[in-house]
């Protein structure tokens, strides 16, 4: 692609993409977001174009291999364009019939139609779709138009106007005043004003600044900033240039953590088509700004994405993450000490709809306080996982049910567990709570970077508070004396309380070690991560107290105090389970009811899951 | 410069410090043990804790770090901040029991036992305050040793725990331990600092053949700077007899005094 001298020579541009684009052209658009890679997407997209050239339709059929449409539990997803029929759970030995009834005839395949759970119905489009319909797909609605290997495809849908109206059409402090105005607060977590912390980077007085994308996306569960570098990489990048011209940076970083080499390939190239259309690099779009983005990977440590640590990761600083005291803070000292902007994926790609929206635009979604969308990533416990963008204010029951389509195997909602190893669990009381900011920090968690884990009855608090422990424990980097001890001693005594030992007065124990931790950590990792465990405790305390008191787990998971149950009434006597148990802890004849020896047995489970009788129980 | 009230007493502040620099200072002492005035505030053993109140708002610092700002509140041994640095001190009494710093400090502030299960002193000292890698890497600008491994498997090592090929055996790392974790070890007519397994070359005197300084150390930059330039390599003892008979020497025969 040649350099683009100018904003007017990228609209030209534009146009003439388009009209290569004749309207006629079907567009079959396939996810290829690494969730449906993994269930074949990539031999879908083979089979596909191998069915379209042998009904000689390449000239008036386009396929995309695009990112992640989100509805991830029902891939690999295959759009067909312009009618928007949306078709599910696709393998290679269906695109035949794709390419003959829908291409050729315009009919839909019925089998690969969605079905509604509710209605029973099948679903056509994908907007009518009841896991699309209550979402409002701002930034991840692009996805499904674009190869995100071709810059073509991302300014044919409007991409990099934003970045021509700004430098064309604004000055830093302008477009710093509209981000401001639009309300956009931080998507990694903290939801600090973009705009606020923007402004002080642009008076602090410094030579050198920069800007940085924070891809360390770490929270368990977590893939929304990989599936928009993956799928939309120019999205992100445009709002970092934006973001560079209105600060004064010359230099950016996008720093992606050392698992995700999908999206820093993504990325990569974005960079250097990004670079050949003059859109990066000398003389941006010919007005006369200098800024270029480089990659740095992460050494696979979760507190890299704190920021400090991420800084001191950049600067090779010798092996360790380091959170570093704060004030002052990187918009004034960042990287080498230079004023820095460092925003999450989804932050930055939100600056270019609000720039060529504008702020009243944005700010008018969302709630009060929490402005526009936020991109989830929906798992655990519901029916449909994947990720979904709803706007700021729609409420948890909506989510996990209208747009989750509710808990599986009809058991019933017991939590969600939102803000990742700093956030908290909250009830089913509390379903009717409007997500932002504001409401999920009052019920003792936090939106964190998005992850969303739906529990069932099935589900023990106790035990969840350990794994989320157990992680930060594992995470901390050890430099401060309240989250390295602390923590592991807050572990030790969780550990006590699920394996049985739990004694009165390790509860008011643990709130004590706590809250040394939320007082005197260095960083937010040591500060935030006895959230998990106090929420529980908050909300679920009878839990706790019958691990303690009565030794027993009430959603039968802790190994420790649970007791598998042959009833003899039903047992039939197959030896399934006999078979299938490691430790030969079943006893029985031929035709006999089967019995487990207590003492022997680990609990692993390996028999419930054998018996087709639902003879075996647990308790 | 700002003015801030620690303790109830009003502290002016005549350059840029940090609320511990400022107390002491002002004769108001806070417990820290990773801080060193030679070296970078580290923030990591989080003893130096105090209360401040800003704008309203109240919480709890790092005093090593946070900066002394024009109005704040600090208090150095409020009720809260007490129990902090108690727990903390049992934190680090139950990973580190040896510790004679800790130890002491504990007795001080009246720790009569330690509710958290104490770890079976391993005769490992080292406490992570960190003192010996900062300072070979801010003061000496060596990096040869290093924090490895992360959360309650941090530690401080040498390469691969291995003698380290960047040691100038300034054994200034020696020289900062609180606890003696890091000491010099006389083995076989070797020098070794340990634990970094790491031997210190010393230079032999060129008269009486006792070793008396590190070879690396003699390489640095700074220290070659500093140095006359020497001719002969000789130890302190011999330099210092070497010197009488130059000086004794530069006498001239007929140039002595007679005392009467």
């Amino acid at each position: 692609m040649k350099k683009i001298s100018d904003p007017a020579a990228l609209e030209t541009l534009r146009g003439s993409i388009a009209e290569k684009r004749s309207a006629s052209q079907s567009l079959v658009s396939v996810c290829c977001g690494t969730g449906c890679r993994a269930a074949g997407a990539l031999e879908v997209v083979s089979a596909l174009e191998a069915s379209i050239k042998e009904k000689k339709l390449d000239a008036e059929v386009l396929t995309k291999t695009t990112g992640c449409h989100g509805f991830c539990e029902q891939g690999p997803l295959v759009v067909v364009l312009p009618q928007n029929i949306f078709y599910h759970r696709v393998k290679p030995e269906n695109t035949a019939d794709i390419v003959e009834k829908t291409l050729l005839q315009g009919e839909a395949v019925e089998h690969l139609l969605y079905t509604d759970p509710a209605t029973g119905e099948k679903v056509y489009a994908e907007n009518e779709v009841p896991f699309y319909r209550k979402q409002h797909r701002l930034l991840m609605g692009q996805n499904g138009h674009i190869n995100p290997g071709e810059i073509e495809d991302y300014i044919a849908i409007g991409g990099y106007r934003a970045l021509a109206k700004a430098l064309g059409q604004m000055d830093p402090l302008k477009i710093i005043e509209e981000v401001a105005q639009s309300g956009l607060r931080g998507r990694g977590g903290a939801g600090f004003s973009a705009g606020l912390k923007w402004k002080a980077c642009f008076e602090a007085e410094s030579d050198t600044k920069y800007v940085i994308c924070n891809a360390d996306e770490g929270d368990p569960g977590c893939f929304q900033d990989r599936s928009l570098l993956e799928g939309n990489p120019h999205s992100v990048l445009e709002g970092m240039i934006i973001g560079a011209f209105a600060v004064g940076a010359g230099r950016g970083y996008i720093y992606v953590r050392h698992e995700y080499p999908l999206a820093v390939k993504s990325f990569q190239k974005a960079l250097e088509q990004a670079r050949e259309a003059g859109l990066l690099g000398n003389n941006v779009l010919g007005s006369g700004f200098d800024f270029d983005v480089k990659i740095a990977r992460g050494g696979g440590a979760f507190v890299c994405g704190e920021e400090t640590a991420l800084l001191s990761s950049i600067e090779e600083v010798t092996g360790e993450p380091n959170p570093r005291p704060r004030p002052p803070y990187p918009a004034i000292s960042g990287l080498w000490g230079k004023p820095t902007v460092i925003n999450n994926v989804k932050t930055w790609a939100a600056v270019p709809p609000i720039i060529e929206h504008g702020a009243g635009w944005f700010s008018s979604i969302g709630t009060e306080k929490s402005k526009g969308t936020m991109i989830f990533s929906l798992t655990g416990k519901v029916n449909n996982t994947g990720l979904v963008e709803v706007p700021m204010g729609i409420t948890l029951k909506e989510l996990i049910f209208d747009i989750g389509g509710g808990i599986p195997g009809g058991k019933e909602f017991k939590a969600v567990q939102t803000g990742g190893p700093a956030g908290g669990c909250i009830p089913a009381d509390m379903l009717h709570l409007p997500i932002d900011f504001e409401r999920l920090t009052e019920a003792g968690s936090m939106m964190g970077s998005g992850g969303l884990i739906v529990m069932d009855e099935g589900t023990c608090m106790v035990d969840v508070a350990r794994y989320f422990l157990s992680f930060t424990q594992d995470e901390s980097c050890g430099k401060c004396t309240p989250c390295r001890e602390g923590g592991k001693q807050m572990l030790h005594l969780l550990e006590k309380i699920t394996s049985g030992r739990g004694e009165p007065g390790d509860l008011d124990f643990i709130v004590e070690i706590a809250g040394t931790m939320k007082d005197a950590s260095l960083c937010a990792l040591g500060k935030l991560a006895p959230n998990p465990v106090l929420t529980t405790l908050k909300y679920y305390k009878e839990e706790y107290l019958a691990h303690i008191e009565e030794k027993q787990c009430p959603a039968a998971v802790c190994q420790a105090l649970i007791t598998f149950t042959i009833d003899p009434e039903i047992c039939t006597g197959c030896g399934r389970c006999l078979r299938v148990c490691p430790v030969e802890a079943v006893a029985g004849e031929k035709k006999e009811p089967h019995s487990i020896l207590q003492d022997q047995c680990t609990r692993c489970g390996a028999c419930l899951e054998s018996c087709r009788f639902d003879a075996i129980s647990v308790k | 410069m700002p003015s801030l009230t620690i303790d109830g007493q009003n502290v002016h502040v005549k350059e840029e410090a940090t609320v511990l620099k400022a107390a002491r200072e002002a004769g108001i002492d806070i417990p820290a043990l990773c801080h060193h005035d030679a070296l970078a505030p580290f923030g990591s053993c989080r003893l130096c804790v105090v209360e401040i109140k800003k704008e309203g708002r109240s919480f709890i610092e790092a005093s090593c770090t946070y900066p002394a700002e024009e109005g704040l509140e600090v208090q150095t041994s409020s009720p809260r901040v007490t129990k902090l640095r108690a727990t903390l001190l049992e934190l680090m009494l139950a990973r580190f029991p040896g510790a004679e710093p800790l130890v002491q400090l504990a007795e001080e502030m009246g720790l009569q036992e330690n509710r958290m299960p104490v770890k079976e002193a391993e005769g490992k000292k080292c406490i992570l305050c960190g003192r010996c890698v900062r300072t070979c890497r801010e003061v000496i600008e060596k990096k040869a040793i290093s924090f490895c491994h992360r959360g309650t498997q941090r530690e401080v090592a040498s390469p691969f725990h291995e003698h380290s090929e960047d040691c100038i055996g300034c054994t200034a790392c020696v020289f900062v331990c609180p606890t003696g974790h890091v000491y010099l070890e006389q083995k076989d007519g070797r020098t070794l600092i340990q634990p970094w397994n790491t031997e210190v070359a010393l230079l032999e005197c060129s008269e009486c053949g006792a070793a008396f300084v590190p070879l690396k150390t003699l390489e640095h930059p700074r220290v070659r700077e500093a140095l006359v330039e020497q001719k002969e390599s000789l130890c302190p003892a011999c330099r210092q007899k070497a010197a009488a008979r130059t000086l004794t020497r530069s006498i001239q025969p007929g140039a002595r005094v007679i005392i009467k």
